[in-house]
């Protein structure tokens, strides 16, 4: 088991000391991944995307307190005075705290009335053509074929949090994962004869070799984590780090947030990132759930901005989701499946603007199939401009490899 | 395509229809593996480590529903009672608890110890279509006896016998919210909607009717629309269970609540429903386990689970033609797997799920989890029983489970099992009784090579051929 002291932790992890951890866990780690980078971490643009699965509700996440129609369509469930206030159209869910403090300061905007084009309204096949957006090829994921179309000396390292690969990064280039509650035993020979046993094995082998390079990466940015946690003494060991992050609480999830920055401002670590969060299928008894999940976000999203200091200026985070729900409640206090929801557009580095796309408005002629919120922006246009402005892709590349047949989805500019 | 020889024959039937081979197991299997595999699918169902619907877990979940209400109205009221309610609270919450471990506890350790590993498996499977995901307590308290009662006994029986038992059982009706779904124009929502102090109309919610089609009969291509959904919906209306506050006989149980029944007749997929009340539902349900559509969404799903990711079209259309000339006999189904050539293709091309992989640990060296610790490591690989993420139930496919993380989670429980599991055993002679003709030479050297027993095993439970099926 190992042990860190936290005396000791290590203010942020040099070459040497990578090295030196990477040898001490036996993992026989290569210079390869640090001697490649050319560009230092700090300076490199990042990118992270979340996707709240289960079709969050936009007219929660973003209500539309200006719109007559609101409040008789969602009645009990509609959020009016508690809103954080916006502008005259639009609030903010209560539990949103800090994007609210971002989109105050210039930080953060949002798009009210996205989707996938014919996202359907199932939950997986949505979000299937969310991640894969490429019709019914669902074999590979847009973040992965946007990060291999960089190419060359500039291709981003990818992380996906989480023990399930998400299909959005699933694809040809290989990317890393991790998510809280492990430890490798120090100074192990089994890694390496593991590793021996998988090299000719073209899932397994690359599968571990990232997985421990990781490993590497997370247990030092525990320590640092655990460093700054109130009342931290003495020595925590690695599997008592990791708990501290898990736990369905704004203090778990602003510590995650946090340990996903640690992985962003290491040299070498990552680049891009998704996360996903689930819960957000509310049918019934909206209210709380949908708070716990929010507030989870929005803490989550506060411990990356805190987390990433400097670093914050150079990052992009999106949070999407596969479809919308209802315009109006249902009959168990909560809300059915739906069509368009909002998306948040958050970083240190965001252009001026309000808000992205249009609003169709919730009068009844105006809903989709008399229904649901319409929509009137499709996402892959928000993920190009975020592409092409800030991770610097081609539109050609975007329009084919990226997200095929989709010349007609222009990319949304000025965002960053 | 011939089949493979007799030892990679029996090396396949343990530990790619089973659930990984004891000891002992290939060698037995030998003279027969297609035998071995027929012999399990008897249409009674297949064992269950619990009872359907335990007496002492009704009133389990009584008692705490009793014990959380007396300490809400205190502490709502303010109370100072509260305070003194709250130990009641904990423990009969700790009991809980207690019972969902065991429940978990047991279904792992059959699988750990059954000799009819292919018929767990199947179970499973069912299971994982059926999927309920565990929640509030109530709700997960209900998914080892759902397994138990609506999943087990019906898996080598007809499938319309299934999908009832599925959907009509109160763990499915608490988990899509059917159980607050209520017609706008039954008796109940006119009666509460005339009431001066009504807060909130009721309704319809048309969660359970969406995943029925979409993920337990037609499939999400299958062909219905939004208005075939909604009409299902209206059909459900008045399944229903009674609540834990009903005397402890009737507490839990299914029942048809007419007054919350949407009246009318009904149009779903083209078909009219003339007949009305609880009938209407249930001639939905067997219509759609009668549709094609359905056949050929869940032979594919079968045949994915058992043979490849990206399975063969002749074997899904060879399940699917069987399924519909027996109307969905689910032995006949099983049979018709075992007799495919393509199930006894050599290379495995299965990665196996975390649960997969931990069970069939406990099988190489004949032994099985003790404790709901022993279990623990599943919810950091994402895969805590009981907990599936949504009503799609657990992924099936490699690019969801060998990721670096979870290859990285793989190692580290091995690292901790291996030692202790190994005991005195020679674990050479263990690779060669869990994989029979499926380990390679190179395991094989490995764990011939290993500087203790302890890292022989883990060698052998992380090699490549291991972690397949």
């Amino acid at each position: 088991m190992t042990s860190f002291s936290l005396a000791h932790a290590p203010p942020s992890l040099s070459r040497r000391r990578l090295l030196a951890a990477g040898a001490g866990l036996g993992l026989g780690l290569g210079l390869q991944m640090w001697g490649s980078r050319a560009l230092a971490a700090s300076s490199r643009r990042k990118f992270v995307l979340v996707i709240l699965r289960g079709a969050a509700d936009g007219l929660s996440i973003t209500p539309p307190v200006g719109d007559g129609a609101y409040v008789a369509l969602r009645r009990e469930l509609a959020i009016t005075d508690t809103a954080l206030r916006l502008d005259g159209d639009f609030g903010l869910h209560p539990e949103l705290k800090s994007v609210h403090r971002l989109i105050g300061a210039g930080q953060g905007r949002f798009a009210p009335a996205v989707a996938m084009p014919a996202a359907g309204r199932s939950h997986f096949e949505a979000q299937d053509r969310l991640e894969a957006a490429a019709g019914n090829d669902v074999s590979s994921g847009w973040l992965n074929r946007a990060m291999a179309t960089l190419g060359g000396g500039s291709t981003p390292e990818g992380l996906s949090v989480g023990p399930v690969a998400p299909l959005v990064m699933r694809g040809d280039l290989a990317t890393s994962s991790w998510s809280p509650g492990r430890t490798v035993e120090t100074a192990a020979r089994l890694p390496m004869l593991v590793q021996d046993l998988y090299a000719d094995d073209p899932l397994l082998g690359p599968a571990l070799a990232r997985g421990l390079k990781t490993e590497v990466l997370a247990q030092a940015n525990l320590a640092r984590l655990a460093a700054d946690l109130p009342g931290a003494s003495g020595t925590m060991n690695s599997a008592k780090l990791s708990r501290i992050l898990l736990g369905d609480n704004r203090d778990a999830a602003g510590r995650l947030g946090g340990a996903v920055a640690g992985f962003m401002r290491e040299d070498g670590g990552a680049d891009v990132v998704a996360i996903s969060l689930d819960g957000f299928d509310t049918h019934a008894n909206q209210a709380g759930a949908l708070s716990r999940r929010l507030a989870y976000l929005d803490a989550m999203l506060a411990g990356l901005e805190s987390g990433l200091g400097a670093a914050w200026r150079d990052t992009v985070v999106l949070v999407v989701t596969e479809f919308g729900r209802t315009a109006r409640i249902n009959g168990t206090q909560g809300t059915d499946h739906g069509t368009a929801s909002t998306a948040l557009l958050l970083g240190g580095g965001l252009k001026p603007g309000g808000v992205i796309g249009d609003w169709p408005g919730l009068a009844e002629p105006r809903l989709f199939e008399n229904r649901d919120l319409a929509s009137t922006t499709d996402l892959r246009s928000l993920f190009k401009g975020v592409l092409a402005e800030h991770m610097g892709l081609e539109r050609r590349a975007l329009d084919t490899a990226v997200f095929p047949d989709s010349a007609a989805a222009q990319p949304i500019l000025g965002l960053v | 395509m011939a089949l493979p020889d007799r030892d990679l024959q029996a090396a396949i039937a343990a530990t790619r229809f089973g659930l990984g081979a004891r000891p002992g197991e290939i060698k037995a299997v030998r003279s027969d593996p297609q035998g071995f595999l027929l012999a399990q699918t008897a249409p009674t169902g297949v064992p269950t480590p619990l009872r359907a619907l335990p007496q002492d877990r009704v009133e389990a979940l009584q008692e705490f529903r009793q014990a959380q209400s007396a300490f809400q109205q205190a502490n709502q009221l303010q109370d100072r009672k509260a305070r003194d309610l709250r130990p009641e609270l904990n423990a009969r919450r700790a009991a809980l608890r207690d019972q969902i471990a065991g429940d978990v506890l047991q279904r792992a350790a059959l699988g750990a110890t059954t000799e009819r590993g292919f018929a767990e498996r199947w179970a499973l499977f069912w299971a994982n279509h059926f999927s309920v995901g565990a929640g509030n307590f109530v709700r997960t308290a209900t998914i080892g006896p759902y397994e138990a009662a609506a999943i087990r006994p019906h898996v080598f029986g007809r499938f319309a016998d299934l999908l009832v038992a599925a959907e009509t059982h109160p763990a499915m009706l608490l988990y899509l919210d059917q159980n607050a779904s209520v017609g706008p124009d039954s008796p109940l929502a006119q009666r509460t909607a005339r009431r001066p102090d009504a807060k909130r109309q009721l309704g319809l919610n048309e969660n359970l009717a969406r995943e029925i089609l979409e993920l337990h009969t037609v499939g999400v291509d299958g062909g219905y629309t939004q208005a075939d959904v909604t009409e299902f919906a209206r059909a459900l209306t008045g399944l229903s269970f009674r609540g834990f506050n009903a005397p402890a006989e009737k507490a839990g149980e299914t029942y048809f609540r007419e007054i919350a029944h949407q009246p009318g007749p009904r149009s779903v997929m083209g078909v009219a429903y003339e007949v009305e009340g609880e009938a209407q539902a249930l001639a939905i349900l067997n219509d759609l386990a009668a549709r094609p559509q359905t056949a050929r969404f869940i032979s594919r799903k079968i045949a994915r689970h058992f043979v490849a990711d990206d399975p063969p079209p002749a074997l899904v259309a060879r399940l699917e033609a069987v399924w519909r000339d027996t109307d969905g006999a689910l032995d006949q189904v099983a049979a018709a797997l075992i007799a495919a050539p393509e199930a006894w293709a050599p290379a495995p091309a299965k990665f196996k799920t975390p649960y997969e992989f931990m069970i069939s640990s406990w099988r190489a060296v004949g032994a099985a989890p003790r404790k709901p610790a022993d279990l623990a490591m599943l919810t950091a690989m994402g895969h805590r029983p009981f907990y599936a993420p949504s009503p799609e139930g657990w992924p099936d496919e490699a690019a969801a489970w060998a990721t670096p993380d979870g290859i990285v989670k793989r190692l580290v429980w091995t690292q901790d099992f291996a030692p202790q599991a190994i005991g005195t055993a020679d674990p050479s002679e263990v690779a060669a009784q869990a994989l029979g003709a499926r380990l390679s030479p190179a395991t094989a050297r490995a764990v011939a090579r290993a500087e203790s027993r302890g890292e022989g095993l883990a060698l052998l439970l992380m090699s490549p051929e291991f972690q397949r099926r």
